[in-house]
């Protein structure tokens, strides 16, 4: 231990929370090391280094300073040493970190034997960066200002950038372009003798400064095509993707870690199963978007259920501190947490050992002030160096036993600007995603209607208008066809209703019982139908449908899905029945494999899909007559 | 800083002396199974202890000598769990002596087909010698593991074909009370197994607070099944130390990791009932005045339940794996009942048992629409089942789902409003529940079914309803099940042993 820290004893052990007494002066979050294992050293989390333990300070009494621990406590005795670092919990922000996997600490997992210090964990044991300076020698630089470049992974030109604490100075040597640089090494000296390399050191839990907040006016688009059409989402804003158990929050999350449109991503696992990760890795490492491995533009931060519990306060912390790392280069980065209430779990498990009294639920009163400067780390902002960048947060929120109007839920909801509800029935269905239409909100449609409507077409909004009409008319016949009317998405059922019941018998029921029975007119069967087709062709996507969907190809389809559903209505308004098939849910699928733009062979199939329609009509009246 | 220097090594000596034993005399008060003691120096969070009581009164050596752990260090005082329930324990002559060591299990191979207590220790009547390491029943972190594989035969078609069991995942056995949660979990622990593999599972059977009736069945069941000498029993009946059942999974754990990971099997732990554990977390958690979370369990529930879930999987470059199997009971049918809310959102999936189907006698009776695989897709498919797997389960949970949807407006409209069709789906829901779920076979034995055989049932069961509904399949295979259809003309038969 560095000899100038200071020292306190152990007082107390409660789980993942100590106490010790201390002379010195602590800080708020100071980081720790605990020494004071009195048992055998098996029986100590080898990971944490025999007897060591590094903790943060989460509340201090005079001399009792209270201390969440990052591993196992057991054998911690009374008596044993507590060091205090005199800084808070810091990551060494540099090249090195994309598709590397990190526990809440900053530490890479790949390699959990050979840690660095608390303070700048995460060197992950990387080989020599290729730098090429971008300034030369007697340029006055300020923070934020560019000095030179590293090639990271294949495609990623890392931007090395003065940090945001110096002040504006000449360089008084940079070093030359060349292969050989670590992380750690000297590249730059400024005239005031400061020394930087391409790592710099950061405290998690300070957010990194910017020049200017910006308005939200762009979308991001996510590759799940349900929520960027009805439910957009502001590079820069905050979702929420709230559902019960078994609803496919992980799957939805993974997916949009996988296709949403940004530079890079950092996904925090916290609290979920350890086996997700493993299993995301190798998913990351085979699948490719626009010719990149996911892998290669993804940070993975793991504070898995199978790690201590209070390591998953940092995690998110860390996890934003690299978004906005890579925000400050100018890149559009998204934070993807799976999931903030376990997040809230473990601030109220903390609080609990520390005896604080409980607010709602018994999760600490200040859970929801925690969240808010937490979500507002994120945004669209001018960075200190002149580029736009921005930090997307997205979220997950288990609702315990699905029930909504739970504290954490609620204090996410009304922190997130967009809400992605799944839905349970739905999930049971296999639906993916299991978006409740009925009641997932945005509140970006506004900000990010320009930016579509340029991107997507001026008829953007009719189209996004169609959609949700169309949709919402198909659950409206369906509540109304049913007696209880359902919470689910209406289409689920649609074809279920569409085959059993007799259209020839329906009315008759009608008749015979009382209201809310079922009366089917051609043109609600239709809606019914298309509705699902539209479930089925437009809405529904694998997990992994990495299709490079933009607004224009998806804009293309619903024109076409818009186009189809006015031609067989002007067919069902003279009366006739429509020949509608179950194929031409395949052939409209078939469309989006095409590269480019669809459009014209959408007209095509279009035109001969009226033309059949037609020829049947004609045939079915040589029948009647 | 370096990381190999021992900086508290002066500590450590004064701590870890073994010359002489560290105790105390001062027991402060006693609520239940918690102590509270004064003056134990030095003592470690998590530590073993010993607590000796009136040597003059005491008949035997077991109430003289008791075990507990700390599980709290304040300032001077500490708080001990005990293992045992201690009637009669005197404040002023018991003395706490620290152990200087962790709660450990014995492991080794004399442990296959014997019984232990939820200590660890042997509670059939024998002796036991041969363990070959000790190790601490909290568990060591595991490396990084590497994700679920290959998929696992129960011999059940609701199982092998549409929730597929994969090796390394973990399963919950989800069920209200009356229903025979208990007895499925002990038959799909026996009859488990990897096709193409040597050698069944080696069944750790960790059983928490059951009555004396279901730990009879249990021994029972494996004793038939001939499953007894490749299995461990942990077993903490309902009259024993409720302090005991908290480390009885953990028992059965390590003895699984041991096996597993050490000596390379495919370990299955069955771990039945995780309400009794949760209420046993629950009676400690109120005895150290807690603030209760919902339902009244202590808020560190889900990380508790998450460090025994987590203990499971596979590790990269070792053949063994450890498998888990839960059965929770949830109170009154409420699936939403915290235990079940937690343990299903750290599970990898969980099987539902369905009321209804068990009033209609269909045994196993698990609501396949319910139930979710979270793994299964990593099992199955080309070259590992069939190249048809997905689509074939898949078809058959959406015909599922629309032939109970049909029931449901068949109670509404009558059998008079619903299409030829729809009634084909109410024979489909009603020959799918009896014949492909229902596998009773004599006596209330479960039926064998090989993946093939279960496959040939559900083709049985599709053929039902009319080609043209079965809109999830692609024409070969239909083309396939028409030809198939022909060959088999009976219906219902007996399905060949295999």
């Amino acid at each position: 231990m560095e000899n100038n820290w200071a020292k306190g004893a152990i007082t107390g052990v409660s789980g993942p929370v100590i106490t010790a007494e201390t002379d010195s002066c602590p800080r708020m979050f100071e980081a720790v090391w605990i020494a004071g294992g009195a048992l055998d050293s098996r029986a100590i989390d080898s990971r944490t280094m025999a007897s060591k333990l590094p903790g943060e300070v989460v509340r201090i009494r005079g001399k009792t300073v209270d201390i969440q621990t990052y591993g196992d406590t057991t054998g911690l005795a009374a008596g044993g040493e507590v060091y205090f670092t005199g800084k808070l919990l810091s990551v060494d922000l540099g090249p090195g970190f994309l598709g590397q996997v990190l526990d809440g600490l900053g530490r890479s997992l790949g390699s959990i034997e050979s840690l660095g210090s608390l303070q700048g964990g995460g060197a992950p044991d990387l080989p020599l960066w290729h730098f090429t300076p971008a300034a030369a020698e007697g340029n006055t630089v300020a923070p934020g200002d560019l000095l030179g470049t590293v090639e990271e992974g294949k495609l990623f030109i890392h931007r090395i950038l003065v940090p945001p604490v110096s002040s504006p100075q000449a360089i008084a040597w940079i070093a030359p372009e060349g292969d050989d640089y670590t992380r750690r090494e000297c590249i730059c000296r400024l005239a005031d003798g400061t020394e930087l390399s391409l790592a710099q050191r950061w405290e998690v839990r300070v957010p990194r400064p910017v020049r200017a907040r910006l308005p939200l006016d762009r979308p991001l688009w996510t590759g799940r095509r349900g929520f960027d059409t009805l439910f957009p989402l502001a590079v820069g804003g905050v979702a929420a993707v709230a559902g019960g158990v078994g609803t496919g929050k992980t799957l939805v999350q993974r997916s949009l870690a996988a296709g949403c449109d940004a530079d890079v991503i950092v996904y925090v696992g916290c609290g979920g199963r350890g086996s997700e990760t493993a299993e995301m890795l190798e998913e990351f490492s085979q699948a490719e978007r626009r010719g990149i491995p996911l892998r290669e533009r993804t940070i993975f931060v793991t504070s898995t259920s199978s790690m201590t519990v209070a390591a998953r306060d940092p995690g998110i912390y860390l996890g934003m501190t690299l978004a906005e790392y890579y925000r400050d280069m100018g890149c559009d980065a998204v934070v993807v947490i799976d999931s903030l209430s376990r997040w809230a779990e473990a601030l109220r498990e903390i609080g609990n050992r520390l005896e604080e009294s409980p607010g709602e639920g018994g999760y600490p009163a200040y859970l929801g002030s925690r969240l808010s400067s937490y979500c507002e780390r994120g945004g669209q902002a001018e960075t200190l160096g002149g580029h736009r960048g921005s930090v997307t947060l997205i979220s997950g929120f288990s609702p315990e036993g699905g029930d909504f109007s739970e504290p954490v839920t609620q204090t996410g909801l009304s922190r997130a600007g967009a809400c992605w509800r799944l839905d349970k029935v739905l999930a049971q269905a296999r639906r993916f995603p299991a978006m409740d239409l009925a009641r997932s909100y945005s509140l970006y449609e506004e900000a990010v209607s320009d930016t579509l409507a340029q991107n997507a077409g001026q008829d953007w909004p009719d189209l996004k208008e169609y959609l949700r009409d169309i949709l919402s008319r198909a659950r409206e016949l369906f509540d109304s066809a049913r007696f209880a009317p359902t919470s689910a998405f209406a289409p689920i059922f649609a074809s279920t209703f569409d085959s059993i019941f007799d259209p020839i018998l329906a009315p008759t029921l009608a008749s015979n019982r009382s209201a809310g029975e079922i009366a089917l007119s051609e043109e609600d069967r239709w809606i019914l139908f298309h509705a699902e087709t539209i479930e089925t062709v437009y809405l529904r996507q694998n997990v992994f449908d990495l299709q490079d969907s933009c607004p224009a190809r998806s804009a293309a389809m619903l024109r076409l899905l818009k186009a189809l559903d006015d031609r067989v209505r002007s067919f069902l308004k003279d009366g006739l029945p429509a020949a509608a098939r179950v194929s031409m849910r395949a052939e409209l699928a078939a469309l989006w494999d095409l590269p480019g733009d669809f459009t014209d062979k959408g007209r095509e199939w279009l035109a001969l899909f009226t033309a059949e329609l037609a020829a049947r009509q004609t045939a079915d009246q040589e029948v009647a007559l | 800083m370096t990381l190999n220097q021992e900086p508290n090594r002066e500590f450590k000596q004064k701590c870890s002396r073994k010359l002489y034993r560290q105790g105390s005399r001062g027991i402060k008060g006693i609520t239940g199974s918690l102590l509270f003691v004064e003056n134990m120096t030095g003592v470690g969070c998590g530590e073993l202890v010993t607590l000796w009581g009136d040597p003059v009164n005491a008949s035997s050596l077991e109430e003289f000598a008791k075990t507990g752990q700390v599980l709290q260090v304040k300032d001077d005082l500490c708080v001990v769990q005990m293992f045992d329930d201690a009637p009669g324990l005197e404040t002023g002559r018991a003395t706490v002596w620290m152990e200087r060591d962790v709660a450990k299990v014995g492991v080794g191979e004399a442990l296959r087909g014997r019984i232990l207590n939820g200590r660890g220790l042997p509670a059939d009547g024998r002796s036991l010698y041969g363990l070959e390491e000790f190790l601490p029943a909290k568990g060591l972190p595991p490396g990084l593991r590497i994700p679920p594989n290959g998929a696992i035969e129960t011999g059940i078609s609701a199982l092998d074909l549409m929730n597929t069991w994969v090796r390394g995942q973990r399963l919950s056995l989800l069920g209200g009370p009356g229903l025979p949660a208990g007895e499925i979990a002990a038959r799909m622990a026996a009859r488990a197994l990897i096709p193409g593999k040597d050698g069944d599972f080696l069944v750790i059977f960790a059983a928490m607070g059951v009555t004396g009736r279901e730990a009879d069945l249990f021994i029972e069941t494996f004793e038939r099944d001939g499953v007894t000498d490749r299995s461990v029993l942990v077993l903490n009946k309902a009259n024993d130390p409720v302090a005991e059942r908290l480390l009885a999974p953990r028992v059965a754990l390590t003895v699984a990791e041991y096996f597993a990971f050490v000596k390379g099997y495919d370990v299955l732990v069955v771990m039945a009932d995780m309400l009794h554990y949760c209420d046993a977390l629950r009676e400690i958690s109120a005895l150290r005045k807690e603030i209760p979370g919902r339902g009244g369990y202590p808020v560190a529930m889900y990380s508790d339940l998450a460090e025994l879930y987590e203990r499971s999987g596979c590790i990269a470059g070792c053949p063994g794996s450890v498998t888990q199997l839960s059965v929770i009971t949830a109170p009154d049918d409420d699936v939403t009942h915290p235990v079940a809310d937690l343990s299903g959102q750290l599970l990898d999936g969980q099987i539902v048992l369905d009321r209804e189907l068990h009033a209609k006698g269909i045994f196993p009776p698990f609501n396949v629409q319910a139930s979710l695989s979270r793994s299964m897709d990593r099992g199955i498919g080309r070259g590992k089942t069939f190249d048809s797997h997905r689509v074939l389960a898949d078809q058959l949970r959406s015909a599922y789902v629309k032939a109970r949807e049909t029931r449901l407006l068949r109670a509404a409209v009558g059998d008079a409003g619903l299409s030829e069709v729809g009634k084909l789906y109410l024979k489909f829901g009603d020959a799918f529940e009896k014949f492909f779920v229902g596998q009773k076979g004599r006596e209330r034995q479960l039926e064998r079914r090989t993946l093939a055989q279960s496959e040939a049932k559900a083709w049985e069961v599709l053929s039902e309803l009319p080609v043209e509904e079965l809109s999830c399949l692609p024409q070969t295979l239909l083309e396939r099940k028409i030809a198939i259809g022909a060959a088999s003309p009976e219906k219902s038969g007996e399905p060949e042993k295999k």
